[in-house]
């Protein structure tokens, strides 16, 4: 592996969720202690399963790991250190400022920017302070800080404030006030990242389309900010020996091969490893030991039986959505879990029962929407680039806002517009014009705020509170968009997930978020499920099997309804195969 | 010198871009405490969402907070005094109540923009 040659002091290992960079960063750092040098391992990993793969419990102290010598471990919760920085700003004034001004400060301090920046706290030390890592040659690190936090850091006229001063704890950072650490600890960690001498990146990807362009984002936002060493390592590849098993394995390593062709240009000068996907799960110190090593093709193990999953299939979970007769359809969940194709196959099907729909999308490679334009009496599609509309709002707001402000006041004001919450704010913004129609039709949309920018947008101010007040004291009809998504008459938020273990828990997050917005996700739908088709290759069998305790665990923890939706040969295009998508797994016919 | 001090509503970022709509008037006011800093003139401010303390500690600001919500916000006090509440002030405002003829030369910012005490 080439990540691993003349590694450096410190690793972070990115990636979106789901890509696996937890396992790899887990077999990386199982690798290096086999070769003599003492290393700590940090995760991040919400889903921390490190204990769990090393059969100890860590938690937030650094534990040593008996079962492989010279490696040590420590898990870090972003959500619990986000939690325990409100926890010591928000407790000393709870039952002394009033009720209602608490609520406003605990909902500025839930975005992600703060949980970002509490873990980014949490590890910073990890950087800096030689003392606490002078034990290891290595710390790997199975998450790394995005652009937007590391700009925050580095932000010269933030910190030029605290430097003349000379004291540790002023700020005007935003987010990053409330911290406990000192500056000169982020200026440090910063420096220690960007500098290759200390510092490797890995982004981590898969052979999709979505994760690519991904990977593709972070590496140029973090090269652009000086973190110039990455590597790329592409995860999970379907093995070409497996091609010839059955159709649907021969298509997927078909459409890997095709999406690693089309890579974007900035990955190509990167130094590229390739893992396979294994035939065995990922759990247990012996299968870590096995991923980084490169197997000989391996004879045909005896295939698992066909797993049997009787789900419900999208095509019912329309059936009850088409019964309102009109509304608003939001798909949610993280990128690559296949919101567009799945809001292209519900706007599909309520069309093809007679309903008027308004299918509008914000996938940046929207080609399947353009194959449905005009496809289908009653269904128009309308798009969103969410790249655009944030750029032509980030503009606007430089032009009219900014235009008084000196050179020091505008550096400023263009990192705040870089926020995440911008991006969520604009594209909203820019959908909010269609949500209007869902009172005469239905509107299909494949993207939806989270919470936290409902709750923000929501608090445009006591302002907008006082008028709906005094509008319904008045008895005057009177709706604002938060009580139109916040009623589920009006409105369904339709979470979507893979049967994996992040993906599941990341929804489980979203879903959350939404409830403290007040909106109930209505229904749940797991996506390009192995195990509600039919496979002979063993190691799609495998994969099948596995996806039913992630199954069931939405089934019983997580979802009010559910559908399941299989993985379909070819790639969903066109007002059929989108049909083929919500059709009841019973009638499917056989691949 | 007197000291000025702004008691600003919760938000996550000073020029509160990242709510709904950005207020130009915060935008400009963030500006304006640059400038006032620029000139010398004593000028903190304390954000809710971050300094919460420093608006339960002080008595006009708490009752404010009382009596009115987070609407009362933003405060402005001048030498502990109630001098603005509910709007943000202009840029005359704080040289009149900082009491100073400008210098014409920018001095260093004194203090940065937490009150110096353990807020952070």
């Amino acid at each position: 592996m080439k990540f691993l040659e003349e590694a450096p002091r410190f690793l972070f290992f990115t990636g979106k969720g789901g890509v696996g960079k937890t396992s790899i960063a887990c077999a990386a750092a199982i690798q290096l202690a086999a070769s003599g040098q003492r290393v700590l391992l940090v995760s991040t990993d919400p889903a921390s399963n490190v204990g769990q793969v090393f059969g100890v419990v860590i938690g937030h102290q650094v534990t040593a790991i008996a079962a492989v010598p010279r490696l040590s471990a420590l898990e870090i919760d972003p959500q619990a250190a986000a939690q325990a920085y409100r926890d010591r700003l928000i407790s000393p004034v709870r039952g002394v400022l009033p009720d209602a001004v608490v609520k406003g400060i605990e909902e500025q301090l839930s975005g992600a920017c703060t949980t970002e920046i509490a873990a980014f706290d949490e590890f910073t030390a990890l950087l800096t302070d030689a003392a606490l890592t002078q034990d290891y040659e290595h710390v790997v690190f199975d998450t790394a800080p995005t652009g937007h936090t590391i700009r925050l850091l580095q932000l010269p006229g933030a910190w030029s404030g605290f430097l003349q001063a000379g004291k540790g704890d002023a700020s005007c950072l935003g987010p990053l006030a409330g911290l406990e650490k000192h500056r000169s600890q982020y200026s440090a960690a910063v420096a220690a990242l960007a500098d290759p001498a200390r510092t490797r990146l890995v982004l981590v990807t898969r052979a999709q389309q979505a994760s690519l362009r991904e990977a593709a984002r972070t590496h140029s936002e973090l090269e652009a900010i000086g973190l110039s060493q990455q590597y790329l390592v592409m995860n999970g590849l379907f093995p070409q020996s497996e091609a010839g098993t059955d159709p649907l394995a021969a298509a997927i390593c078909q459409r890997e091969q095709a999406a690693v062709a089309a890579m974007p240009a900035a990955l190509l000068a990167l130094p590229l490893d390739a893992i396979e996907l294994k035939p065995f799960n990922l759990v247990g110190l012996e299968a870590l030991r096995q991923l980084l090593v490169a197997t000989p093709p391996q004879p045909t193990e005896a295939p698992a039986d066909q797993p049997r999953i009787a789900a419900p299939s999208l095509s019912l979970l329309v059936d009850d959505i088409a019964a309102e007769g009109h509304g608003l359809v939001m798909l949610m969940g993280k990128g690559g879990v296949g919101k567009t194709t799945l809001a292209a196959a519900v706007a599909v099907e309520l069309a093809q029962r007679g309903l008027r729909v308004h299918l509008t999308t914000s996938d940046p490679a929207a080609h399947l929407m353009e194959t449905l334009h005009g496809s289908m009496p009653g269904l128009t599609v309308s798009r969103i680039d969410p790249h655009e509309v944030t750029e032509t709002y980030r503009a606007q707001v430089l032009l009219s806002k900014g235009a008084a402000l000196d050179a020091a006041g505008r550096a400023l004001l263009e990192e705040d517009l870089r926020s995440p919450c911008t991006e969520e704010i604009a594209v909203f913004q820019a959908f909010s014009r269609v949500i209007r129609e869902a009172g005469k039709q239905f509107v299909v949309m494949d993207t939806a705020p989270t919470g936290h920018t409902l709750l923000l947008l929501d608090a445009t101010g006591a302002y907008h509170r006082d008028v709906v007040r005094q509008l319904v004291d008045k008895g005057a009809h009177f709706t604002t968009p938060m009580m139109q998504l916040q009623d589920p008459q009006q409105t369904k938020v339709l979470l979507v997930t893979l049967a994996e273990t992040t993906p599941v828990l990341e929804a489980a997050n979203l879903q959350a978020d939404l409830r403290r917005a007040g909106i109930e996700p209505w229904a749940w739908i797991i996506n390009n499920s192995v195990a509600a088709t039919q496979v002979s290759s063993p190691l799609l069998r495998r994969r099948a099997h596995n996806e039913l305790r992630e199954i069931e665990s939405v089934v019983t923890q997580h979802a009010r309804r559910y559908a399941v939706v299989p993985l379909l040969q070819d790639e969903p295009v066109g007002v059929e195969r989108l049909l083929q998508l919500s059709q009841p797994l019973a009638c499917k016919k056989d691949i | 010198m007197k000291t000025i001090q702004v008691f600003d509503p919760a938000m996550c970022c000073s020029s509160g871009v990242c709510g709904a709509d950005v207020d130009p008037l915060l935008v400009g006011f963030s500006a304006d405490v640059d400038w006032a800093k620029q000139n010398g003139i004593a000028i903190e401010r304390f954000n809710l969402a971050q300094q919460p303390m420093a608006f339960a500690e002080n008595a006009i600001v708490k009752g404010l907070l009382e009596r009115s919500g987070e609407s009362a916000l933003p405060v402005i006090l001048v030498d502990g005094e109630l001098a603005l509440a509910g709007r943000y002030p202009s840029r005359d405002d704080l040289a009149r109540w900082a009491g100073a003829t400008l210098p014409s030369k920018p001095k260093s910012a004194a203090g940065g923009c937490c009150s110096g005490g353990s807020c952070c």
